[in-house]
């Protein structure tokens, strides 16, 4: 084309520049990302086809379709366009290409889970700027609701209807908005009393209120038998298998796992687009202009007449209300859950997601959820088994997938200071006129604000005095 | 005039007499000497009560006796915990007097000092002359070098982590905190279980003394034995001398002056000719010194550690350093105390007093973070600070 001619002309641009603006004119990224659509998947599919068992060139593979969705944000197409791919993707090939392998199947459904959490977590953390740590609190809440309801766990608790427990798997769908507003509801008793607080407080609570939440799930065994304690709940109940006439219908013939799996798929599925829709509504309402505007700036956001408050709850109930949902969808997917499953690490998981993806930014959240569920799931125990074939006695201390604490702490450390931002930022951050990697402070210029609102001088004040009396 | 002149520069620090001195460093040890007679007594007297309201519910066991008789434990136990948060959430006020916002990392450098006296004994143990080690020797010199290997770390931490993002929003920063955190869980735990230490790790010591039995109190039939065991003496007068020592260094010295000062207000500090990095760079070092030493002793009290010991104590002297007022010192180590006491009597006495039905030691994990929330929105200033409203 045009443009790649001589580079005399345009020096200032480099090859890629050059080779990105070549192939984002006209009509030309339609073609790249139709090709790329039907290539990837249909060499994805065809190598399951022969080979079954997961291997570095399918991973690849599988990695390049997801890329796809990434492709399609990045590039200069119409909004139709990517719905259309992006829908067909998700409903038809995916699922397809799932039913070859459970470990890939069991995969996306795994980075559907995380999303919707992420999505959760970045209005808390994104919109509105409060710093939630306990938020796997609201997922091992529903995650609890329905592991008690389904199983005979509940007959210690309403010992009246013991003969109707455990519930049958029609309820699950009836359960499903119920977990949407317990997690609600735990939202409201934990953000009422604490949302006063500032920003730091209100992490230590949270974190607080999550390990409270796990420590009573270890310890309610006794009196009363809720949550089995340690042990934890096992066999908990499936969802219906309500699209079994559909695939006979069609002359589809899976087995029970693999339909079982596409039912869990397209359950996540319909949440996190349910979730999209709203968090996407909300983010470009007023509310969630009120959420920024509380992140930017709590006092000047009162001063404007933003009710706090209500716009915290808000944020909070929104967030817990969706990990509630997961947590259930969580729960009847695993079909056993204990404590452990909940803990703090869970929370840091998750918030570690949205800081890669960007605090704030809807698309940053899907792609950090996605990659940090593909390092957790695919990456780490690939490496691992790589190195287990070359190296001969490898300590089980430097096991690749044990590092994900690791992995964790660098990549909030290192994004926190090289890309607070995120990989994908926020749109209304990047139209902002202060850089978020400011010059390193040398020392004399701390913010104004950081030192106007210091609550506690009364230490010194109080040794001042002591000197001067 | 002048006598007045004088007056005002002799408080200024230039000629203070030795009482004033005295005062100032022995001052907030009374302080929290009053607060453990308080608690003590106070929840002493609550428990005491609560036995004789509900001396009927138990069959098997008189109430009462039972109260009376593990009491004397009950307060040494809370004595251990209370050094062991205020000495830990010294770190975290520290930092939050200079810079304002949460360290989440302290809990971890209080951990490594515990890895440190762990890494002591290990090789003393192998050179074989662990036996025959002075026990004073051994504790004096694992509490320097646990402090030594923490404050480094600390400071080091503060270079690396925090202080390119000391412009950025409190948020980022808290975020960097943890991400801190995770990364030294994982580091020592991979060294550790690289070396002979393993993942469990067992503290060494030389033999440190017996219990030591303060007196024996006839009740009854029975006998209340009031016994400290050696190692729990050992932390609680080894955290005393500590905590002399750092009120000599913040409230004597000019170095305690220059915290104070950039406590206070950090331009007008830097505007007075302090170094303003390396007071905060100080801040670390004492705070981080502190939690090593806390590590050491905890480690030579209980035993065995693990990489993730740091996180629970971590948050709890949190909680004590907002129970005492953040940022205050004083309030600091009145907040751990308090903690520590609260703590203590709702482990001990509450599976007593329910009859096995509430598992006392779990649920005091949940009093610790009730009574953070209970504080954060009733009295957010702590229990020695100042009511302030937020500016803009």
């Amino acid at each position: 084309m045009a443009t790649r001619t001589n580079p005399q002309t345009n020096t200032n641009q480099s090859l890629w520049e050059q080779l990105t603006s070549a192939m984002s004119r006209g009509i030309t990224p339609y073609i790249l990302l139709t090709a790329y659509a039907i290539v990837v998947p249909f060499l994805a599919i065809t190598n399951l086809m022969a080979d079954a068992r997961p291997s570095l060139y399918g991973d690849i593979l599988f990695v390049a379709m997801l890329g796809t969705f990434l492709l399609l944000h990045k590039a200069p197409v119409t909004k139709t366009y990517s719905y259309v791919v992006a829908g067909i993707l998700l409903c038809v090939v995916l699922p397809y290409f799932g039913t070859f392998n459970q470990l890939y199947m069991d995969v996306m459904i795994q980075i559907g889970m995380f999303c919707v959490l992420t999505l959760g977590l970045n209005v808390v953390v994104g919109f509105a700027g409060l710093l939630d740590l306990g938020y796997i609190a609201f997922y091992a809440v529903g995650a609890y609701l329905w592991a008690i309801f389904s199983t005979n766990q509940a007959a210690n608790i309403l010992p009246a209807m013991a003969a109707s427990f455990p519930l049958g798997p029609e309820w699950f769908i009836i359960f499903l908005p119920l977990a949407l507003v317990i997690g609600a509801i735990f939202g409201v008793l934990l953000g009422l009393p604490v949302l006063r607080l500032r920003g730091d407080y209100l992490a230590i609570v949270t974190l607080g209120f999550g390990e409270v939440i796990r420590v009573l799930m270890t310890n309610l065994d006794r009196p009363i038998n809720i949550s089995n304690g340690a042990q934890g709940i096992k066999d908990i109940g499936q969802p219906p298998l309500f699209m079994n006439p559909l695939f006979s219908a069609v002359g589809f013939d899976f087995n029970r796992a693999q339909i079982s799996q596409l039912h869990f798929y397209v359950m996540v599925l319909a949440v996190l687009a349910i979730m999209l829709l709203v968090v996407n509504r909300l983010n470009n309402s007023r509310i969630g202009r009120a959420w920024t505007a509380i992140r930017e700036d709590e006092t000047a956001a009162i001063a404007m007449g933003v009710p706090l408050v209500q716009m915290k709850l808000l944020a909070f109930v929104t967030g817990a209300s969706f990990a509630g949902v997961m947590g259930m969808i969580f729960a009847a997917k695993l079909t056993f859950i204990n404590p452990p499953t909940f803990d703090l690490i869970r929370s840091i998981n998750i918030l570690a997601m949205v800081i890669l993806g960007g605090m704030g930014s809807i698309p940053g959240a899907l792609l950090g959820a996605t990659l940090v569920t593909l390092l957790n799931l695919q990456l780490l125990p690939r490496i691992t088994a790589e190195l287990e074939a070359r190296v001969e006695g490898l300590p089980a201390a430097l096991d690749p997938a044990q590092y994900q604490r690791m992995i964790f702490g660098l990549l909030l450390v290192l994004m926190t200071i090289f890309r607070p931002q995120g990989l994908l930022p926020e749109e209304r951050r990047s139209g902002e006129l202060h850089s978020d990697n400011a010059p390193i402070l040398t020392q004399e210029g701390p913010e104004p604000v950081a030192t106007a609102d210091k609550p506690t001088t009364e230490d010194s004040d109080s040794t001042v005095k002591q000197a001067g009396g | 005039m002048t006598a007045q002149g004088e007056a005002v520069s002799g408080s200024l620090g230039t000629r203070r007499s030795i009482t004033t001195i005295l005062g100032q460093i022995f001052g907030p040890l009374l302080q929290i000497f009053y607060f453990v007679i308080g608690s003590a007594v106070i929840l002493g007297a609550i428990v005491i009560i609560l036995a004789l309201l509900l001396r009927g519910t138990r069959d098997d066991i008189d109430l009462l006796q039972g109260t009376l008789i593990i009491l004397p434990q009950v307060i040494v136990d809370s004595l251990v915990r209370g050094f062991l948060y205020a000495m830990i959430a010294l770190g975290y006020t520290m930092v939050y007097g200079v810079l304002e916002f949460i360290n989440f990392a302290h809990g971890e450098i209080f951990m490594v000092g515990a890895f440190v006296s762990a890494g002591f004994g290990l090789v003393l143990a192998n050179s074989g002359a662990l036996e025959t080690f002075n026990p004073f020797a051994f504790v004096v010199i694992a509490v320097l070098l646990g402090a030594a290997v923490s404050g480094t770390l600390a400071v080091s931490i503060e270079r690396v982590a925090y202080r390119p993002m000391r412009n950025s929003p409190r948020l980022v920063l808290l975020i960097s905190t943890i991400g801190m955190s995770l990364l030294l869980q994982d580091l020592v735990r991979i060294i550790a279980t690289m070396t002979p230490l393993g993942f469990n790790a067992r503290v060494q010591t030389p033999n440190l003394g017996s219990a030591l039995t303060l007196a024996q109190i006839p009740l009854g039939e029975r006998t209340i034995n009031v016994i400290i065991d050696s190692r729990s003496l050992i932390f609680i007068l080894a955290s005393i001398v500590m905590l002399i020592f750092l009120n000599y260094l913040v409230n004597v010295t000019r170095m305690g002056k220059a915290i104070r000062a950039v406590a206070q207000d950090m331009p007008t500090a830097s505007l007075m000719g302090i170094n303003v990095n390396n007071i905060i760079a100080l801040t670390f070092l004492i705070g981080g010194a502190l939690g090593g030493a806390a590590g050491v002793l905890f480690g030579i009290r209980v035993q065995a550690i693990n990489p993730y010991v740091g996180f629970l104590p971590g948050v709890k002297a949190f909680t004590a350093a907002v129970l005492g007022g953040i940022g205050n010192i004083t309030g600091a180590m009145v907040g751990g105390i308090v903690l520590g006491f609260l703590e203590a009597f709702v482990a001990s006495y509450l599976s007593l007093f329910t009859a096995g039905q509430f598992a006392g030691a779990n649920y005091a994990d949940i009093a610790a973070f009730s009574i953070l929330i209970i504080i954060l929105i009733f009295k957010p200033e702590g229990l020695l600070g100042e009511a302030t409203t937020q500016k803009v």
